[in-house]
């Protein structure tokens, strides 16, 4: 299967999907559509769960997103979730973000509850 | 003859009222772009808190997409009497104690105002803590719709602003109601 890389635009933010095991979502995730942006990241994941990696490291420092991103992104973590719970890849999620941004710490909080991964929350300075 | 509208009027009144954005029309996905670069460049010049700056850059989007995805639903009510009903308002004030307010106006099916209604009041009665764990079960519970809405708009907004949402409804004809609603960040 072949790498994804999307370059963060003015709505949309940096992904990486690296067949090696790291995932990366980074910026700003505020497009109209989401579910036009996230299907091609759901897809990769999908093909990815049926022979991944040991470990799947994955990197979330979003600036904000809209609550349609939001549940894309849960969508995305419970992907990561079913991989775990597989046991085929060991996933951790690492959730950063700005220090001082208090609404986007209780955010990472608000998915650490929902999903059954491992999961830290740290200020990314 | 006296020139209608008298701009120079409509001027000193956006200035008193310290309206620093101020748009009538429809809302497109061109314009919405715009409206975040305006915006964002604005609240830098005024070197707004960056903390402030995200709230009201946050509650912005959301509501001008609340508004985008409403739109959408509502072009499949068209409705002969009222062909503007896509049209809609939307003004950000900075106040002098640096207080800001989004307001948005957008028309609304009558028959949905009842909803709509109970459902801000809802919000409103719940403390901070009652909108998180909302937001939280609304995130985990419910499905997305093809255009990608949960409903969670408004409850974000809410959560976002720390303060009660004020709204009204203005009946327009029949069908319509006009919807109005005023977000306030501190």
């Amino acid at each position: 299967m072949e790498n994804l890389s999307l370059i963060a635009g003015p709505k949309t933010p940096h992904v990486l999907l690296d067949q090696s095991g790291v995932i990366e979502l980074k910026g700003k995730s505020i497009p109209e559509n989401s579910v036009e942006f996230y299907k091609p990241v759901f897809d990769w994941l999908d093909a990815y769960a049926t022979n991944p990696k040991p470990a799947t490291k994955v990197l979330v420092a979003l600036e904000y997103f809209n609550t349609s991103s939001s549940k894309c992104i849960l969508d995305v973590f419970r992907k990561l979730e079913a991989i775990h719970k597989s046991g085929k890849s060991a996933v951790s999620i690492s959730w950063l973000y700005d220090d001082e941004d208090e609404d986007m710490m209780e955010t990472g909080e608000d998915y650490q509850t929902i999903v059954k991964v491992p999961f830290t929350i740290s200020k990314s300075s | 003859m006296k020139p209608a509208p008298d701009i120079y009027s409509i001027y000193q009144m956006m200035e008193r009222e310290h309206i620093i954005l101020s748009f009538k029309g429809h809302i497109t996905k061109e314009l919405m772009s715009s409206v975040y670069q305006i915006i964002d460049s604005r609240l830098d010049a005024i070197d707004e808190h960056p903390k402030k700056k995200k709230k009201v850059y946050n509650i912005l989007v959301e509501s001008l997409q609340n508004i985008y995805h409403h739109m959408d639903e509502l072009q499949q009510e068209e409705d002969p009497e009222h062909s503007t009903s896509r049209d809609a308002m939307f003004m950000i004030v900075r106040g002098e104690d640096g207080i800001y307010k989004i307001h948005t106006g957008n028309y609304v099916l009558k028959s949905k105002c009842d909803l709509l209604q109970t459902r801000i009041d809802e919000i409103n009665g719940m403390s901070p803590e009652e909108l998180r764990a909302h937001y939280v079960d609304r995130l985990n519970t419910t499905e997305l719709s093809a255009k990608g809405g949960a409903g969670l708009g408004i409850i974000d907004i809410a959560r976002k602003s720390g303060n009660k949402l004020g709204y009204s409804f203005n009946p327009v004809s029949e069908k319509f109601s006009f919807f109005s609603l005023i977000v306030s960040i501190d």
